[in-house]
């Protein structure tokens, strides 16, 4: 293979101007920002490398307005600094897969992040990447820089290309600007961690913990037997059994009272530890970003599903497959590694998702090797209606295929 | 307002577009007497009036995917309509094309607690969603004040809000699915019981597309534990300055509360003599502020916004101490619509979201633009997220009033805009906010949003004249127009 030219802008008129040149010259164009994420979903073969890593800095920060606007190669590390000096964040909990494939330095960029569109634990209560997108500056396959949505936290003019944007993998146009609304950060936090429970029943304790309870649980996730241990939190990891978390956050009173109503409605259910602030912050973190399988070659898998079915679907897959696996989202999120294979197992997965949610879920392959990744698709294959109107939106905004060709289908 | 010129071809085909269409909605489904048009002849935003060529009524998401594929099929044009209560003209019919209705798509499918969503047919009232599941203690978050009738479908077209969505979203934050009908026929399914799309998300691009896209015939929603507390906070300001500065400082102390709304004076005098809920008449603004959560929470954030609201300089704080006073603090706020009606003939609501900074400065300018119009204007703000509702009181029966009401209202959306805002926080763009489109978005943005019209509705059928202020031919928006000139990047560095 061939070394691709690579072209790196410095402003939004120079990534136009190198649009069009790929344009004119027949040339497809693989975008890239902190390359964090460049090994999620298919392997690109362009022509040229549109280097966007200059693309990078704070535009404008309105804490008051929850307003921040940036360019799309800011590293996250960044932008997180930035927010906590206003004590903000983002809500959606953008998380790093670079531990996935053992590149712990970075946490890769705002771009990469709503390129791949996904939040993490607190996706759950909170939203995901779409639900923080207020707004995008790009250039798409025309050739033409266009602006989409707005800088304000309420807006409803014209079509919603903001969320159809976040998390088209650079699909469809060369992003050079997100507006993105950001929250105040929770003062305050703690874990229940219960131990030793099955995946039913934890899925039903996370159930009956945002269901029942007046506690308000911002995330839930369950981490069985064969996981648990792989935690950097000892008292996740010593006891060496299953450990079901369940997050609060909010203001010190109310986290004391809500952390005491989760306690005594779940006092019968097993052996329960409470987490600190900072314990909670980390494995939350291990949870979004899957850090429990990093630096491993294993095929990874998500499965996006309704929370209810997760423990069915996540048994079926533990008695077929050699695994191991952890819910996320109350049980609508499944992580699993398995072992080798040429199809990365995807006929197993995706037929066992089939048979238990019935099209109500997908399963995106998050990690295998490259040969892997290209022969199998990582994003769920669609219906061939849905497929056909992607297609056709796709077309919409890169006719000649230009951007990142086949990141997301063959 | 000038929609498209009625096809006088297509006029001429009635008789034949009636008896195909009887032929797939049989009965009473297909409404074609003069009388019984004038039921659909207007939506919320009743100064626009348009009888249609027929409104059909299906029953069946066959019925839906048979009628449209039969307009598909002969070029006849589709408003899809809800509960009509849209206030941007969204469902305002042509006189050359039939409204399709949703008004029998009106049950509850489901309810699902393990999974905390609801799934339902579009017609169902945004309050049922509420009422099926509260004695489970669930509700469904986003809130228009037209709640009591309007539809989850008409909701999902205009990706509506309402006063607590700067904490619980709207409505696009809390849809999880779909079964839609494009305009050739095909039923196709979006999202589901869980979270996060498959692929592009084409749910996100849906919601909110005005009727332009497709037509929606079922929905999954998501459902929210009832907070188990809910306390109110009303503080009056003598300037408004301080209260917007009120409501920047709470959010700057990581403080977000269900809702927090601002009155100015003549929205208040109105609101107090049509409910005499108590309301400060000696205060230029008044804040109401809502703290939602458990009760813990909810006491020591009162104190909080108290304190705030003092140093901000809060001249009358109340504090809510029972849910019937609660109450009493928003049926001032509530009422600020039928009251306007007790002291205008008419009065037009426009809808715009401003930086909260600029409130001052937009409050001050729309007062003297209200001077030159010679219009009264009450202005009720839904202060956390920006979003302004000022409130152009006319009487239509004066000659040139409702024109220059009209006026008025555009210009205010300009100052939005030019102030760094947009032209519609929740009501949408429909036929109201058409032709102010380009003050908003170039053309180059407004050409993006339109190719994704043509990969939905190419031969722009679904819902025409509305939202963008110019119609392309699909053909002409897919052109290229590359300019083969220097390469530019040509001679940086190979690596």
């Amino acid at each position: 293979m061939t070394v691709p030219d690579t072209w790196s802008p410095t402003d939004a008129g120079e990534v136009a101007a190198a649009v069009n040149d790929a344009l004119a010259s027949g040339q497809t164009l693989e975008l890239l920002g902190g390359g964090s994420r460049r090994r999620l979903g298919r392997p690109v073969d362009a022509d040229v490398l549109l280097d966007l890593s200059l693309i990078s800095g704070i535009v404008s920060y309105q804490a008051e307005e929850l307003v921040l606007v940036v360019a799309p190669a800011t590293p996250l590390a960044e932008i997180r600094t930035e927010l906590e000096h206003k004590n903000q964040h983002l809500a959606f909990e953008p998380p790093a897969f670079g531990p996935l494939w053992g590149d712990t330095s970075a946490s890769g960029t705002i771009g990469g992040a709503i390129m791949i569109g996904r939040g993490g634990a607190r996706r759950l209560t909170a939203g995901g990447a779409r639900d923080h997108v207020l707004g995008v500056k790009g250039v798409n396959g025309f050739g033409e820089a266009f602006a989409a949505g707005g800088r304000v936290v309420k807006n409803v003019t014209g079509f919603d290309l903001s969320k159809l944007v976040t998390g088209s993998f650079g699909t469809l146009c060369a992003v050079t600007e997100l507006t993105l609304k950001v929250l105040p950060r929770p003062a305050d936090a703690a874990t229940l961690v219960i131990f030793g429970l099955d995946d039913e029943a934890a899925v039903v304790a996370m159930r009956q913990a945002l269901n029942l309870l007046p506690v308000q649980v911002s995330s839930a996730a369950h981490l069985p037997a064969a996981v648990a241990p792989a935690s950097t939190i000892k008292a996740i990891a010593d006891p060496g059994v299953a450990a079901t978390l369940l997050r609060i956050e909010g203001f010190g009173p109310s986290v004391t009272a809500r952390l005491a109503n989760l306690k005594s409605a779940l006092a019968d259910v097993g052996p329960c530890v409470t987490l600190d602030a900072k314990a909670s912050a980390t494995v939350w973190s291990e949870v979004s970003d899957a850090t429990f399988f990093a630096a491993g070659v294993a095929p990874l898998w998500r499965l996006s599903v309704p929370p209810a079915r997760g423990a069915v679907l996540g048994a079926r897959l533990a008695q077929q497959l050699e695994c191991r696996h952890y819910y996320d989202l109350a049980g609508g999120a499944i992580w699993l590694e398995t072992s080798a294979a040429d199809d990365a197992h995807a006929l197993a997965i995706r037929g066992a998702l089939q048979e238990v949610v019935a099209g109500d879920g997908h399963a995106t392959l998050m990690r295998a090797s490259d040969d892997v990744r290209r022969s199998t698709p990582p994003f769920q294959p669609l219906t061939p209606v849905v497929a056909d109107l992607t297609e056709r939106v796709r077309r919409n905004f890169d006719p000649r295929r230009i951007f990142n060709p086949g990141r997301m289908y063959a | 307002m000038l929609m498209p010129a009625a096809n006088q071809a297509q006029m001429a085909r009635r008789s034949e577009f009636l008896s195909a269409l009887r032929a797939i909605v049989p009965g009473e489904g297909v409404i074609d007497d003069h009388a019984a048009l004038a039921a659909y002849e207007c939506d919320g935003l009743m100064a626009y009036r348009q009888r249609p060529l027929a409104v059909v009524l299906p029953e069946s998401v066959q019925q839906v995917s048979r009628v449209l594929a039969y307009c598909h099929s002969v070029g006849l044009n589709v408003v899809p309509r809800g509960a009509g209560t849209s206030l941007s003209g969204g469902a305002l019919p042509l006189a050359d094309g039939i409204v399709l209705g949703l008004g029998k798509f009106n049950r509850i499918l489901e309810i699902d607690y393990d999974n905390r969503c609801v799934v339902v047919q579009p017609c169902v009232t945004n309050v049922a969603v509420t009422d099926a599941v509260a004695s489970e203690g669930f509700y469904y978050a986003p809130d228009p004040s037209s709640q009591i009738i309007c539809s989850i479908g008409g909701n999902i077209a205009e990706n509506s809000g309402g006063v607590h969505c700067l904490k619980y979203g709207m409505t696009s934050n809390n849809l999880l699915g779909l079964e839609l009908v494009l305009i050739d026929g095909t039923i196709m399914r979006l999202g589901g019981k869980h979270l996060d799309p498959a692929a592009l998300d084409l749910l996100g691009l849906v919601c909110g597309s005005e009727g332009l896209l497709c037509v929606v015939t079922e929905a999954t929603v998501r459902i929210l534990r009832t907070p188990e507390t809910q306390r109110a906070l009303l503080l009056g300001f003598r300037e408004v300055e301080s209260a917007g500065a009120c409501v920047a400082a709470v959010i700057a102390a990581g403080v977000v509360p269900a809702a927090m709304e601002i009155m100015d004076r003549i929205a208040i005098h109105a609101a107090e003599a049509f409910v005499h809920v108590g309301y400060p008449l000696d205060v230029e603004a008044l804040l109401l502020i809502e703290l939602d959560g458990v009760e813990e929470e909810v006491d020591y954030l009162i104190d909080i916004v108290r304190q705030i609201g003092t140093q901000c300089g809060s001249v009358s704080t109340r504090t809510s101490s029972s849910e019937q006073q609660r109450k009493s603090f928003w049926a001032g706020r509530k009422a600020a619509f039928p009251a306007m009606g007790k002291i205008s003939p008419d009065f037009y609501c426009v809808d715009g979201t401003i930086p909260r900074r600029e409130l001052p400065h937009v409050l001050r300018t729309i007062g003297a633009l209200s001077a030159s119009y010679g219009l009264r204007v009450a202005n009720v703000f839904h202060a956390g997220d920006g979003n302004l509702h000022p409130l152009i009181l006319y009487d239509a029966d004066r000659a040139g009033e409702l024109e220059r009401a009209e006026e008025l209202g555009a210009a205010i959306l300009k100052l939005c805009v030019e102030v760094g805002g947009v032209l519609t926080g929740e009501h949408g763009v429909g036929v109201e906010k058409r032709d102010l489109m380009d003050v908003q978005f170039k053309q180059a943005d407004l050409d993006q949003q339109q190719r994704l019209k043509c990969a939905f509705d190419d031969c722009g059928l679904l819902n025409p004249g509305k939202v963008f202020p110019r119609l392309h031919r699909c053909a002409e928006m897919g052109r290229m127009h590359v300019h083969r000139g220097a390469l530019r990047f040509a001679d940086i560095e190979r690596l």
